[in-house]
């Protein structure tokens, strides 16, 4: 089937205005008749549940942590793009759709990114009117910064901590809308299934993560804000609860999942150190700005102190390759260039991934206070996790999955394939294309939350009649059921394995095949391992404990199965994606000297997965993408 | 290195609860205080027993989900650092470790270490914002803001909220907590607005939901993972007087 | 209702009753240093006290309205917060606080206790019969007798030095806690109160029971 993005069309630039023109309203006195569930309260969630809250609608919204406040947009350190131009340094609206769409690598839709360009300067009124407290300069106007992919200083921020204040601006907004009783939130919930009445989204079923009730709300519009699957490889910068559950169960009710072989593997990771790691740790990209990466010429100097090791000896190996933009390549460039040397044997530290950033030469030009000045709090970071001091050796980087392009289908209203179904931020795979830049996730969050869903909604509920359909319906109940039954089984089965266990095993091929560099042959065999695991899994995992208790190893099962099965998806888009694009990296399309090959003629397209039952082939909607406003191009960084 | 855990266990709110014992051997010093806990639970899992819950989430210190006691102090004491990024090389081989929940009238215990914060909330809920629309605002540059005011303001909104002040407190506050929103607030021309009502009904609602009142032992700010400062304890007491006065 | 109901509103009454209170104990030091000067000193302090006539029940009495209040929030709020933590954990270690502040109900009540005896002693003279020695013949006491006389038996010495020491604990803690109570400390100023603080509660400790301590070594004498 051929995909329509519903995308407006005629001229770009006044697509979005003309859009919300033509969509249409929901009397005011009517909006507290519908219920509009929101599953997630991080950018994304937090924001559009305090909007439709305010605007009268009747919302639930759901979290699996205990607070809203606590979402992993809470993590995201380095900033926020907006295309104000405060600088005065030759940024617009058009320039920040442009370098979206090419950072993107020409995989996203003209209209939802143009869309985004343009609401980016009302995020940061709306943040500054909220109180978040951004840097400022000394006349008492808002800072930038530069991040990655932009050669304007278009990003906000808020120390090295802009994602929590951004997310605790959003948060406050939802706390006065609980408040005022137009939100009602369920702390500890965690969304189980979806729930869909002919065809329609109707409701949700989700757990009472303390006393393990499933619970069934309806609704007459289900939003999805849940954040991205880079759990899927077990080790990520994500936190340890992000999971892929609830877009995945909307997906086996029928939403197809987009594109879900784009992942972002992030440079500047804190290595792994041994075999007992949770998580990965980022640093800030920043660091590329001062810190040169290098390795080792010859293999037999890498176990040596990196002091030992000559000025000549050593390979600076991104000023070799991308001469222009040396230590500052893009992230997806940067990360391959790390792991071809490591591949090469020549990385550094535990196991040998991993490979030197190194300040040396910064700390000789700049002094050792302007180094601390800028990156303090890094190196401090750095120091607690690792115990060396990155001032006195050069500090030790590898890269770690760190953020999802892929995800649920949706159209120019953030409404998937199944009507009543929208989704935001992460959770959807809307306007990053193939590759993600610096300071883009967060604003896409906000803009869904704050300016596209509560006027692309509204649309929607006009054409429905409020509570037709309300939990007393059969589908409720079954649904219900089967995520018992689901629940029971895990507890039953009584293996030997823990889903940690399993989940290390499942990341482990993820990353090994499905990672940073993919080749027919590796996903093939992720192909074959996968169901393995899946097997092993219904038949060997020990989930201890039981539902009626607050039970963290049911709810990592819950969570490892749906990996598991997301995984299969993701290898077959990595499959049938025969190209190299962004963040998905196939070792058969390259040039000679190893840069991703993009196929225009034959992948121009949005890959949307239909998912037919576990082990049964998924069906490929497309969606041709077009290029009306950019032309289609080369993505060089020499 | 192994270390020696004394463990609260509790398994409900209305349960008892009482600390268990657990040798942990093989303990790298690379491993961070909840990995080694999460290699306890493994242990206890194959085992076929109840593993310990702890409440996480990012494990990076900024999300504000992990709340342990730690040798009596939340979060271990180190110097702006969460449990979270507590790492095993901090303590000696063979040490002995106790390992609490929160304990306060307004964190009941859910399970074991985890304990129900929703009190916070409550208190942000009451006044903790600008009562701002979504859209219709200001341009972001309309008001400047002072770099030093503006430098104030995001030192007070550090708070990660994860209660670590009230559970350091002999009084269990949560003063700090609530003072570190009102003075965010409070010196920003946007939040200025409602400053008055903001204090009155944050204050007020700290004390419904069953926190004590601050008498000055300064443990908040000791204990605080972000290190947020006491002078906005100070700065809340200033807001209240003059809201007071109006 | 606000100020005196409050968790914020209680604590700023606290403070102003404690600053009257300070502001008195630190008069009073003042006051009865006269001793050092010697016999004819003191008393004419004492007279000249007793010559202001109406304005010393006055004194008195928001005197005694200051201390009641402080005692009766004081105890309020001491009681919420105790309820406040109703179970404790197994292993407290404390970072910053200390003694004094943790103790501030129990060096609170001794004071009371302290100044009820304080009072019978030497206001309202019932304790000790024998030290109250009338001078002319207005009804006036020879106070210099009696405070030399009174610091002769061991007990009305201990009594003082362990009130004291109370009053040292509570004050090196109130201090500088009410000017954070009152908004009026920032980063930069409390550590720097906080030791002004400990040394208020010095001077006064010293202060206070250098009176029964030189009658002792016979350094104040009849
Ligand atoms: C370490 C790190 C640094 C980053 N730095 C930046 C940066 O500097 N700039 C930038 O632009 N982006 C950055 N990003 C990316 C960006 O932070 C995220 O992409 C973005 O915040 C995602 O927001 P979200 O609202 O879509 O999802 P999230 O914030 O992840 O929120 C997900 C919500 O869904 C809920 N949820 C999930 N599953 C369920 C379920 N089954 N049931 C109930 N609730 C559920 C959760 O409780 C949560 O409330 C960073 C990311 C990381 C990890
Ligand atoms: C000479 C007598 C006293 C003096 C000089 C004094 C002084 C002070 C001061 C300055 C404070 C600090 C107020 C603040 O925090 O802002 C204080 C607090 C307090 N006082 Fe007193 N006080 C005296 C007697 C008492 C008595 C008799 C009690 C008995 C109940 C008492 C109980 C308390 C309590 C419970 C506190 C609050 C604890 C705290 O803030 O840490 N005090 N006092
Ligand atoms: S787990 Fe997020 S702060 Fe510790």
């Amino acid at each position: 089937m051929i995909l329509d993005g519903k995308c407006p069309t005629g001229p770009i630039e006044t697509s979005w205005d003309r859009h919300r023109f033509e969509t249409k309203l929901v009397n005011p006195a009517n909006k507290r008749k519908y219920k509009v569930l929101c599953v997630g309260t991080g950018l994304a969630g937090g924001a559009a549940a305090a909007s439709l809250g305010e605007l009268g609608y009747n919302v639930h919204a759901f979290c699996y942590q205990d607070s809203a406040r606590r979402a992993h947009s809470i993590a995201a350190q380095g900033g926020i793009n907006a295309a104000k131009n405060y600088p005065n340094d030759g940024d617009s609206i058009y320039r920040l759709f442009y370098d979206t769409i090419k950072g993107g690598d020409f995989r996203a839709r003209e209209a939802d990114v143009w869309r985004l360009a343009q609401v980016s300067n009302n995020i940061i009124d709306q943040c500054v009117a909220q109180g978040v407290p951004f840097a400022r300069d000394y006349a008492g106007y808002l800072d930038n910064r530069s991040f990655g992919g932009a050669q304007v200083s278009r990003t906000f921020y808020a120390r090295g901590q802009t994602g929590q204040q951004l997310l605790l601006g959003a948060y406050s907004a939802l706390s006065r809308q609980i408040k005022a009783g137009t939100v009602t939130l369920h702390e500890r919930r965690e969304m189980l299934d979806l729930v869909v009445v002919d065809g329609v989204a109707r409701g949700i079923t989700c757990r009472n993560m303390v006393t393990g009730e499933i619970e069934s709300h309806w609704g007459d519009a289900v939003i999805l804000a849940t954040g991205g699957y880079v759990n899927v490889f077990y080790l990520s910068t994500n936190a340890m609860g992000c999971s892929v559950t609830a877009t995945w169960k909307a997906a086996k009710k029928g939403a197809y999942m987009a594109n879900p072989c784009y992942t972002q593997i992030h440079p500047t990771c804190i290595p792994q150190h041994g075999e007992h790691q949770s998580k990965l740790t980022l640093m800030s990209e920043s660091l590329r700005n001062d810190g040169r990466c290098w390795v080792p010429k010859k293999v037999e100097d890498c176990e040596k102190p990196a002091s030992d090791i000559a000025d000549a000896d050593r390979d600076y190996y991104l000023e070799r390759k991308y001469p222009s933009f040396g230590n500052l390549a893009p992230r997806d460039i940067a990360s391959r260039a790390a792991k071809e040397q490591c591949d090469d044997n020549r990385g550094v530290g535990p196991g040998k991934r991993g490979v030197y950033l190194d300040f040396a030469d910064s700390i000789k030009r700049l002094g050792e206070d302007t180094i601390r000045e800028r990156y303090g709090n890094l190196f401090e970071m750095y120091e607690k996790i690792t115990a060396e001091n990155g001032y006195k050796q050069p500090m030790r980087i590898y890269p770690a999955p760190h953020y999802a392009m892929g995800g649920l289908w949706v159209d120019y209203n953030c409404m998937s394939n199944v009507p009543g179904l929208f989704v935001l931020g992460e959770a959807n795979f809307s306007v990053h294309g193939a590759n993600r830049l610096g300071a883009s996730a967060l604003m896409q969050g906000l803009a869904d939350g704050y300016f596209v869903i509560p006027y692309t909604i509204a649309g929607y509920l006009a054409t429905v009649k409020p509570g037709q359909i309300k939990d007393d319906h059969a589908e409720f109940k079954k649904s219900a059921e089967e995520v018992k039954a689901d629940i029971d089984k895990m507890l039953s089965i009584n293996g030997t394995k823990t889903p940690s266990e399993l989940h290390r095993e499942l990341g482990k091929v993820m990353w090994e095949d499905v990672g940073m560099a993919r080749s027919k042959e590796s996903l093939e065999h992720a192909l074959k391992r996968i169901p393995e695991i899946r097997e092993e899994f219904w038949n060997n995992v020990k989930v201890v404990g039981t539902n009626e208790q607050f039970n963290q190893e049911l709810e990592n099962a819950g969570r490892l199965a749906d990996f598991i099965e997301f995984a299969e998806i993701l290898t077959k888009d990595a499959l049938n994606r025969e190209e190299s694009c962004g963040g998905h990296f196939r070792t058969e399309h390259q040039t000679e000297d190893g840069e991703a090959m993009r196929n225009d003629e034959d992948f121009c397209y949005v890959a949307a997965w239909e998912f037919k039952g576990a082990g049964v082939e998924p069906e490929l909607h497309k969606e041709p993408l077009k290029f009306e406003n950019v032309k289609l191009a080369v993505r060089s960084y020499k | 290195m192994k270390v020696k855990l004394h463990v609260w266990r509790q398994n409900g709110p209305n349960d008892k609860g009482t600390m268990e014992t657990y040798e942990v051997p093989n303990v790298s010093s690379d491993q961070s205080f909840l990995e080694m806990l999460d290699d306890v639970n493994l242990a206890l899992a194959k085992d076929g027993r109840d593993v310990i819950a702890f409440d996480h989430d990012c494990r990076e210190g900024i999300c504000g989900m992990c709340s342990q006691v730690i040798n009596g102090v939340p979060h271990g004491g180190q110097e702006r650092t969460t449990v979270c990024q507590l790492h095993m090389r901090e303590f000696e081989d063979g040490a002995e470790i106790f390992v609490e929940p929160w304990k306060a009238r307004a964190f009941p215990v859910i399970k074991d270490l985890v304990v129900d914060r929703g009190a916070l909330e409550k208190i942000m809920q009451a006044g903790g914002y600008t009562s701002c629309h979504t859209g219709g605002v200001a341009d972001g540059n309309a008001l400047p803001i002072g770099k030093d005011i503006a430098d104030y303001s995001m030192d007070a909104a550090e708070c990660i909220g994860c209660g670590a002040c009230v559970a350091s407190c002999p009084n269990s506050s949560a003063m700090l907590y609530t003072g570190a929103k009102v003075a965010q607030l409070a010196v920003l021309p946007q939040g200025k607005v409602e400053a008055h009502k903001r204090v009155m009904a944050m204050t007020e609602a700290a004390k419904e939901q069953g926190f004590g009142n601050c008498t000055n032992h300064y443990e908040c700010q000791a204990s605080c993972p972000k290190g947020v400062n006491v002078k906005f304890i100070a700065k809340l007491n200033r807001e209240y007087m003059k809201a007071l006065c109006k | 209702m606000q100020l005196t109901q409050s968790s914020v509103g209680r604590k700023i009454i606290m403070a102003v009753t404690g600053i009257v209170l300070v502001a008195f104990v630190c008069v009073h030091l003042l006051g009865n240093s006269s001793v050092f000067v010697g016999a004819n000193a003191i008393n004419a302090y004492a007279e000249k006290l007793h010559s202001l006539g109406p304005f010393v029940w006055v004194f008195r009495l928001v005197m005694l309205a200051a201390f009641a209040i402080h005692i009766i929030f004081g105890i309020q709020l001491t009681l919420e917060n105790r309820a406040a933590t109703p179970e404790r954990n197994v292993q407290i270690k404390r970072l910053k606080t200390g003694f004094g502040a943790e103790t501030m109900i129990v060096s609170g009540l001794v004071l009371l206790a302290f100044v009820i005896y304080h009072l019978l002693h030497f206001t309202v003279r019932v304790t000790n019969p024998d030290i109250y020695v009338p001078l002319g013949d207005q009804g006036m006491v020879d106070v210099y007798v009696m405070v030399v006389k009174g610091f002769k038996s061991a007990l009305p010495v201990i009594l003082y030095l362990v009130g004291m020491s109370f009053l040292f604990l509570h004050v090196s803690h109130g201090f500088q806690s009410l000017f954070q109570t009152l908004g009026l400390s920032n980063d930069k100023s409390l550590p720097v109160m906080e030791t002004v603080s400990k040394l208020v509660g010095v001077v006064l400790l010293v202060g206070y029971i250098s009176i029964p301590l030189l009658v002792v070594f016979g350094l104040i004498k009849i």
